[in-house]
């Protein structure tokens, strides 16, 4: 009996911390393989994006449209200049400059931030109007059966329908057959589409979360059915629907495939503002954005080392103002939750 | 007297009190129940139920487990709506001569005059102010002075003014289990029923915070009718003025509180109660 107390590991306790190891490193390589994908794109995108000189911040990246860059020699020095400022130094000079030139390579990617901003927002907004809505009456309307059951697995299994499939269906439905052409309104509702049951599924498990009782309360002290969703689920459930649109915001503003032939263009000089119109042509003109134009710089066109720069440049801007979106829909959380608390 | 002759729209008849002298009793009878038969699809919950629950008495439902006790009691305001499968086979609930499953009816109108407090204590995730005054906020009353008005007079009348009058803003989650009960009751007040339902209050309660709602519950009586579902025997007889006792969805024997815990007429009964089975 004392031995067996005092005694050598079993083969229980050894099997324990192999198992143990197990888990630990598994969670040790997923770390190592996240940390290194953010270290090369944060080392390579950040000497696109930051300067050695004042003011730090690459400022030409970020507020210029892309353009050609020629490099070129001109009197024993190495020139990199965007096509705009090749004009002018030509002018100054007042000589003709044979310059090699390499497409996309110059200038910056405003007009790519805003498309992505403009995107995001838009689909996002369509989303959560359209699933919060759905699952309102899926979880507190609808009566439990077959149908129901049926309805949930359709929705769940367009969870898992490839995001190319949604751009197609966005171009034959919304381009095509509605006659809205390449455009922002078509982009945002393939996109909002594809999140959509995200949305859906989250939104009604938050509110199915919520106590009956509470629900129950608010009846028995004469609140309508809506009255009681509307005081009493809705705002409750809340935080976990955010959470929902955090997933939804990073996969709506990652994705390629669904905007290829909805709403991007690889290259368009004006600005979402400019040259419009009448008000609404705003929701019917395409818009450059930061993942189409990383598949572009780095699929589309020769490879160099300019391009380079420029991939790994607007890489490094995507992800920081992903990061900066769900940020914001974090605080938004936290702030929700603290208010409500049971 | 026929009772469907007698039935005027439900909206003007509750609040007037019937003026005719019921037979010689001291409380004229609020809530009739004539032949109630209800079913769960098609698992039969009540059978030929008949009684009448006098105005501003406690009437406590007793009995085993699944012998229709809260069924009957979530009848009276019609909260068992919420139920898909549950229906009406036969008879009627009438609240003050109005059958309250009448299709005139509007469920919330008639939740409004009978108010329900809940076996497991379910305060609002809001403050103690907000948990009081969301029956009035509903109805679009936001007038702060009324609002004012009523927190104080609810929490004073559920004895709970004392211990919470200085922290109105606390959540009601904050307070213990038989503040939060009491603060439902607070809460179900603030809409001025005519009746209060209670499903159990007292089974997640200690002995002592259950002696505050029992005593809570001799001082509404003054005002209110209280039908009072209870597993508590002692309950039961400590509170109650009349006692209805059931089994497998019948109704065995109502009787006064002191008949029934004395001399029971029925032999089911004194088994129960003497606690040879349930």
């Amino acid at each position: 009996m004392e031995t067996a107390l005092l005694g050598t590991p079993t083969r229980a306790k050894s099997i324990e911390r192999i198992v143990f190891w197990l888990f630990r490193l598994a969670t040790y390589f997923v770390l190592l393989c996240a940390a290194a994908i953010f270290a090369d794109i944060f080392y390579k995108g950040g000497k696109t994006v930051f300067q050695s000189a004042f003011p730090f911040v690459n400022v030409a990246f970020l507020t210029e449209s892309p353009q050609t860059l020629h490099v070129f020699e001109h009197a024993g020095q190495k020139y990199e200049l965007s096509d705009s400022a090749f004009r002018i130094f030509k002018e100054e000079q007042g000589v003709s400059i044979v310059s090699e030139t390499y497409a996309y390579s110059g200038g910056g990617i405003w007009p790519c931030i805003v498309g992505t901003v403009l995107l995001v927002v838009g689909a996002m907004l369509i989303a959560l109007t359209l699933g919060v809505l759905s699952a309102i009456f899926l979880s507190e309307y609808s009566r439990p059966g077959k149908t129901l059951n049926a309805v949930r697995l359709s929705i769940l299994n367009l969870a898992g329908v490839p995001s190319i499939v949604f751009g197609i269906f966005g171009m034959g439905m919304f381009v095509l057959a509605f006659g809205w052409n390449v455009s922002l309104i078509a982009g945002w509702f393939t996109l909002a589409f594809m999140v959509l049951p995200i949305v859906i599924s989250a939104s009604e498990e938050s509110m199915r979360a919520i106590p009956q009782g509470l629900r129950d309360a608010s009846l028995a002290l004469g609140a309508t059915k809506w009255t009681s969703i509307r005081t009493n689920v809705l705002p409750y459930a809340m935080p976990g629907i955010l959470t929902s649109s955090i997933i939804g915001v990073a996969r709506v503003a990652g994705e390629t495939a669904p905007i290829m032939f909805t709403a991007a263009y690889a290259l368009r000089d004006q600005l979402p503002w400019q040259g419009l119109e009448r008000w609404y042509d705003f929701f019917f003109q395409g818009v450059m954005a930061l993942p189409y134009h990383i598949y572009v710089v780095s699929a589309k066109i020769p490879q160099n080392e300019y391009t380079s720069r420029m991939q790994y440049g607007t890489a490094f801007v995507f992800l920081f103002i992903v990061a900066g979106i769900t940020l914001i829909s974090i605080l938004l959380r936290i702030r929700m939750r603290k208010k409500y608390r049971w | 007297m026929s009772l469907v002759a007698d039935r005027v729209e439900p909206s003007t008849k509750m609040d007037v009190p019937e003026s005719e002298s019921q037979a010689d009793e001291r409380n004229r009878s609020l809530i009739k129940i004539s032949n109630f038969d209800f079913f769960y699809g098609d698992k039969q919950a009540l059978f030929d139920i008949n009684m009448d629950i006098a105005e501003r008495e406690v009437t406590a439902f007793i009995g085993p487990s699944g012998c229709g006790k809260s069924t009957l009691l979530r009848c009276i305001n019609r909260m068992n709506d919420l139920i898909d499968i549950a229906r009406i086979g036969r008879g009627n609930v009438q609240v003050n001569g109005v059958d309250v499953y009448d299709e005139r009816v509007d469920a919330t109108e008639l939740r409004k005059r009978v108010g329900m407090v809940f076996q497991k204590s379910n305060p609002f995730p809001k403050s103690i102010y907000e948990n009081v005054v969301y029956g009035l906020r509903i109805q679009g009353i936001n007038r702060k002075s009324v609002l004012d008005d009523t927190v104080e007079r609810c929490l004073k009348g559920a004895a709970l003014w004392e211990e919470v009058s200085d922290r109105l803003d606390t959540s009601g989650l904050s307070l213990s289990g038989g503040q939060q009960q009491r603060l439902c009751i607070a809460r179900a007040l603030a809409v001025e029923p005519d009746i209060l339902l209670m499903d159990e209050p007292c089974s997640a309660l200690d002995p002592v915070a259950t002696a505050k709602v029992e005593e809570l519950i001799n001082n509404l009586k003054n005002r209110y009718t209280i039908v009072i579902v209870t597993h508590n025997m002692q309950q039961a007889a400590r509170v109650s003025d009349k006692t209805a006792f059931f089994y497998l969805g019948n109704l065995i024997e109502m009787n006064a509180t002191v008949q029934i815990f004395m001399s029971p007429e029925k032999e089911q009964t004194e088994a129960y109660i003497s606690g040879r089975f349930g």
